[in-house]
């Protein structure tokens, strides 16, 4: 049986691990509340950008622009988005599942496959692959990503879509379902989807005056768009973040008290232990007098 | 008096909805002001200000360090860059993503990664902990 003075001590480490365990929960969940509201915030943006995509397409249907040519899929590129950090359960270990399938599926039917990470969980998991290329990385986003830590990122996959070294590219990352559920989800971004919702509305005919040309402008509002895709993902994914670090450390709270009040018993036993030795002793010892 | 309807969203947030009665940009090809009914328009924004002038007569202010602007008849839509900019602001930042890359890649020979090192010192510490106690035990 451990000594008395030594389970004191462990209880008292247990304790002090609750608590830096429930600091965190609270922190995940303060900042989880806000990164939903930059979710919500990022909204307005992508709908209005995907309106405007669907009146130029509309406008000039003749005209083409790389991004919306579906070609033959040699080589396929994937943006995964994971977190920096660690302590928040299986959320990156579950992406990275449903990605390497989404890869092995592409290398089955013979394409090469491209990754172009986000966060250093994504770098230290896929440098370890040696049939999967890495493009590019960025790291250490924070809790606040911002467009503009996306762009270089984003533009070395489009770029090679341009030239026609990538004939997809795919998005990797969380979806918040509920904040005991996230999905890990692949999304396509090149080529632009055909959005067809708004066509009804857009019967006559008519054309904008573009200034300056109409490629031109149709490139930049389509490299915005998957720019703010992106964003939205890595927004989204720190919202995940955060939710499956709260989860996470609710139930190492939850563990620790478990532990705490197992061994708060076998402390009691060994403190009663010790005082009826010391009685019979004491009594012993008055007898033998 | 007849109001045109703005919108100015960046990839960050909405910056502000509402009426206008007029709306002057700054187009690449020189400001512009836009007043309801105008021709459909599309064009890219330079960097500075957009105004928005209210049926009730006065101004608002808002920055942009660039984006596009899509005038329909009845709706503006301005969609405003957060970050400034340029072709060579661009290349730079993707050259340092791609260096980025290379960096973690080149690290993959390394056998002390240090997720493996520090569980390497976790099993160091447990081993530690345990001679520890048999040398109690033995005393």
């Amino acid at each position: 049986m451990p000594s008395i003075k030594e389970i004191r001590i462990k209880i008292a480490s247990f304790k002090s691990t609750q608590k830096i365990t429930k600091a965190m929960k609270m922190v995940a969940a303060s900042k989880m509340r806000r990164a939903q509201e930059r979710m919500s915030a990022t909204r307005p943006y992508s709908e209005k950008i995907r309106r405007v995509i669907g009146h130029l397409r509309h406008a000039n249907p003749d005209y083409k622009h790389p991004f919306m040519v579906e070609r033959p899929a040699k080589a396929v590129g994937f943006i995964i988005i994971s977190t920096d950090r660690g302590l928040c359960g299986g959320l990156n270990v579950n992406l990275f599942k449903t990605t390497l399938a989404a890869i092995r599926d592409w290398q089955k039917q013979g394409a090469e496959v491209s990754t172009c990470l986000i966060g250093a969980k994504g770098v230290n998991f896929f440098k370890r692959l040696s049939n999967v290329k890495t493009l590019a990385t960025v790291t250490h986003l924070g809790d606040r990503p911002h467009v503009a830590d996306l762009i270089g990122t984003v533009k070395v996959m489009l770029d090679l879509y341009r030239d026609g070294k990538l004939d997809r590219l795919y998005v990797v990352n969380n979806v918040l379902v509920n904040t005991m559920t996230q999905k890990p989800t692949v999304r396509q971004l090149l080529p632009v989807a055909a959005d067809e919702s708004d066509e009804s509305k857009l019967q006559k005919l008519w054309d904008y005056i573009y200034e300056p040309s109409a490629a031109e402008l149709l490139d930049g509002v389509l490299m915005r768009y998957i720019e703010s895709q992106v964003y939205q993902g890595a927004v989204e994914n720190v919202a995940c973040e955060m939710a499956a670090r709260m989860v996470a450390m609710q139930s190492a709270t939850d563990n620790a008290g478990k532990l705490i009040e197992e061994l708060q018993l076998i402390y009691n036993k060994a403190r009663q232990a010790a005082i009826t030795k010391e009685i019979s002793e004491i009594v012993g010892g008055a007898a033998a007098v | 008096m007849a109001t045109i309807h703005v919108d100015i969203v960046s990839a960050e947030g909405e910056i502000f909805s509402g009426e206008a009665s007029m709306v002057f940009a700054p187009a690449v090809m020189g400001e512009i002001g836009i007043a309801p009914r105008h021709a459909p328009l599309l064009t890219t924004l330079k960097p500075g200000e957009v105004r928005v002038q209210t049926a009730a007569g006065d101004e608002q202010f808002f920055y942009v360090s660039g984006g596009a602007i899509e005038i329909q008849p009845h709706v503006v839509t301005v969609l405003a860059d957060t970050a400034l900019r340029a072709k060579d602001l661009d290349e730079a930042a993707a050259l340092s993503a791609k260096q980025a890359a290379e960096e973690a890649l080149r690290n993959r020979g390394d056998t002390i990664d240090s997720a493996k090192a520090q569980a390497e010192l976790l099993r160091a510490a447990a081993q530690l902990k345990m001679l520890e106690k048999l040398r109690k035990i033995k005393q």
